[in-house]
């Protein structure tokens, strides 16, 4: 696990909050999501012998609209353009592609750079005028002339009209071909060339909504089994679902689901126990589910319970009244794998996030903040201090600014480095110990 | 009626007077505060009837809140009419087996005391001298017994209330498929105003805890001026749009 960690790169400001961040499957590009429907792609720039202190740094590398802001006339109801979740399709040729969703509907988006520039057509000048033909006298063969890059992106599908619901997930499938949706209620699969039509592969929806209790909070495929999907529950429970089995897949083929603790029983233990993200580790043999306290891996062999709990902000247990009343006890965390499933990292309030060594079973806590952030500054561990004694540099649980929440992160997929998203800033942090060496 | 039983069982339970005395507020403070709870769920379900499609995860969670602070009313509710003559031992023994537990269990056992901000386990696990765990002032201990008649009334019309509390959350889901601003003041017209005194008490617990800042931490607009506006607001829009679609056709 990294001991301390250093900034590579300066925080960029964005002007909305960023709701969803992303690396593709080389970790060369990151794209972010945020609240007024933009998603801005940051491309690492290739290490280079003279500055090795500049060792892959991101900058931007694309900015483009991906979701305005629509009316629901039927139901008076606007849909937000907030993009919910990116999603990165694994590259198969020159242009890279992603999926970006907001509540209702999802699009690929491809992603192509243009870095030279035919010249010398017959028929059109420079300025692309059709030439008088009088002036013509001969021909000439157009050349390719090198120009200053220019990164397109253009929309290719549009997958509309899928959800009557929010939704929450979307997580493309290792065949490449397929990706689902999931909303609240019901979850969808589509192929990625057809936009008019998809298959509806989990279907939640009580005949009585007055009977509805349990929804959908996030979904995702196996990484290698192109069969198997995951769809975790407000109640607590992951279902791991089996495409062969049926067509519909509302029957689980494994039902994972900790016991309640009878002596921590409140009227809050349901919503606490919601999970608010499920992520399938890279060997796909483990789940890591977040729910508001704690994170933990599971076994896809063992339903009964989880195989590691770690408690991300315990000291919070007492406070849940005062959460619920302000409403940050719904706050839904995410959580993420590094490359080699070793280390999991998820966020918390006051801009700290907290990362789990699963071999050392050693933790930590850090902060994302302008502050304590300087560029190839080492981050300093923070502490809470639940009363008791009380170090200098601990905060007290009663400080903490809740509005200053670390809901999206995410892990480069081989190396050590991580990307924050807080409120509108992005973050991100190297490792200062040479990667070769974890 | 509730008032003469409690002072019955102050003499047949407690024998110390100040021990009944923490008594009486122990208990109604548990309810008083599990009240709160509730009425704070029912705001929170109507406030989400914004321009947006609520939050459906949310609004279930919520409803199942509700319902689990139903249930157990219910279940206190017809188990203190009918055990009226039990001593206050048994009474805090049946209450800490569905006690709120706001703390961890550590902190339980160190019998910590939590500033401010007041725990429901705290009030009634056994601490009846301790008075200082108590949040409500002498003040509001008149407003607990005004609202401790209210709860009785509960009570007593429990299977009504079942069925108004059952009828709140079948309007809230039948809103959430088909918005319909109508039913809302329908819902706020079963839930006694009253209550909302309380928020004064719980956002006064709130600021001796500093919980930072939260931009969540406002007093409850009151139910009218809620839906008022809610109305207005939605009213207005919908006109926007209107005036939308006639000027693009």
């Amino acid at each position: 696990m990294p001991d301390c960690a250093v900034i590579l790169l300066d925080f960029t400001s964005q002007a909305d909050i960023i709701s969803t961040v992303e690396f593709n499957h080389t970790g060369e590009l990151l794209a972010t999501g945020d609240k007024g429907g933009r998603v801005v792609i940051f491309q690492r720039e290739p290490e280079s012998k003279n500055e090795p202190y500049s060792q892959g740094e991101y900058n931007v590398y694309s900015t483009f609209q991906s979701h305005e802001p629509e009316f629901d006339y039927l139901k008076s109801l606007e849909i937000e353009e907030k993009i919910n979740k990116i999603k990165w399709l694994p590259q198969q040729n020159a242009a890279h592609s992603l999926l970006s969703t907001n509540d209702k509907t999802i699009k690929l988006w491809k992603i192509t750079e243009r870095d030279k520039r035919p010249e010398g057509y017959n028929l059109k000048d420079e300025e692309g005028k059709l030439k008088d033909l009088s002036t013509v006298t001969s021909l000439q063969v157009p050349v390719l002339k090198p120009m200053d890059l220019m990164v397109e992106v253009t929309p290719r599908r549009i997958f509309a009209n899928g959800h009557t619901y929010h939704v929450n997930s979307i997580s493309v499938n290792s065949d490449c071909e397929t990706y689902m949706s999931a909303d609240d209620l019901r979850i969808n699969l589509w192929h990625l060339a057809i936009t008019d039509r998809s298959f509806n592969i989990v279907d939640i929806k009580p005949a009585n909504m007055e009977d509805l209790t349990e929804v959908i909070t996030a979904s995702e495929f196996h990484p290698h089994h192109c069969n198997l999907f995951v769809y975790s529950s407000s109640k607590g429970s992951l279902r791991l679902c089996d495409m062969r089995a049926s067509a519909l897949c509302d029957k689980h083929s494994k039902l994972y689901e900790e016991p309640e603790d009878p002596s921590n029983r409140s009227f809050f233990s349901e919503i606490i126990s919601s999970v608010s993200d499920v992520k399938f580790s890279h060997s796909g043999r483990y789940m890591l589910t977040r729910d508001y306290l704690t994170v933990k891996v599971w076994d896809l062999n063992m339903e009964t319970k989880p195989v590691e709990t770690y408690q991300v902000h315990d000291y919070l247990r007492s406070k849940l009244c005062s959460l619920y009343e302000n409403d940050c006890i719904f706050d839904k965390f995410e959580c993420a794998w590094n490359g080699s499933d070793s280390v999991i990292m998820t966020g918390a309030y006051n801009n700290f996030f907290r990362m789990f060594d699963r071999n050392t079973k050693r933790d930590v806590t850090l902060e994302a903040s302008r502050e304590s952030s300087k560029p190839r500054a080492i981050l300093k561990p923070r502490r809470v201090c639940v009363g008791g004694k009380r170090r200098k540099d601990d905060i007290s649980v009663d400080s903490l600014d809740f509005t200053k929440k670390i809901l999206h992160t995410a892990w480069h997929p081989t190396e050590n480095i991580i990307a924050i998203a807080a409120t509108n800033n992005l973050y991100i942090f190297q490792d200062k110990v040479n990667s070769e060496m974890h | 009626m509730f008032m003469r039983g409690l002072k019955r069982k102050c003499f047949d339970g407690e024998e110390d007077i100040e021990g009944t005395l923490a008594g009486i507020k122990a208990i109604p403070s548990y309810n008083l505060q599990r009240q709160s709870l509730l009425d704070m769920s029912l705001v929170k379900l109507q406030l989400c009837h914004m321009l947006v499609e609520p939050n459906l995860c949310r609004s279930v969670l919520i409803a199942n809140t509700v319902r689990q602070i139903q249930e157990e009313m219910t279940q206190d509710g017809t188990w203190q009419m009918i055990n009226m003559q039990n001593t206050g031992q048994a009474s805090v023994d049946r209450l800490v087996s569905t006690d709120i537990l706001c703390r961890s269990s550590r902190e339980q056992a160190e019998g910590k005391h939590v500033p401010g901000y007041s725990t429901f386990s705290k009030d009634f696990e056994g601490d009846q001298a301790q008075d200082s765990s108590e949040t409500m002032s002498t003040a509001s201990s008149v407003q607990a017994l005004r609202n401790l008649q209210s709860n009785v009334w509960e009570m007593e019309n429990s299977q009504e209330n079942k069925g108004n509390f059952q009828k709140s959350l079948d309007q809230i889901f039948e809103t959430l498929e088909n918005k319909s601003p109508n039913s809302v003041e329908d819902l706020f017209s079963e839930v006694d105003n009253s209550y909302y005194d309380l928020d004064t008490m719980l956002t006064g617990m709130m600021s001796n805890t500093k919980m930072g800042h939260c931009d969540g931490l406002e007093p409850f607009p009151s139910p009218t001026t809620t839906t008022s506006s809610s109305n207005c607001k939605s009213d207005l829009n919908e006109l926007d749009h209107i005036v939308e679609i006639l000027v693009e056709s």
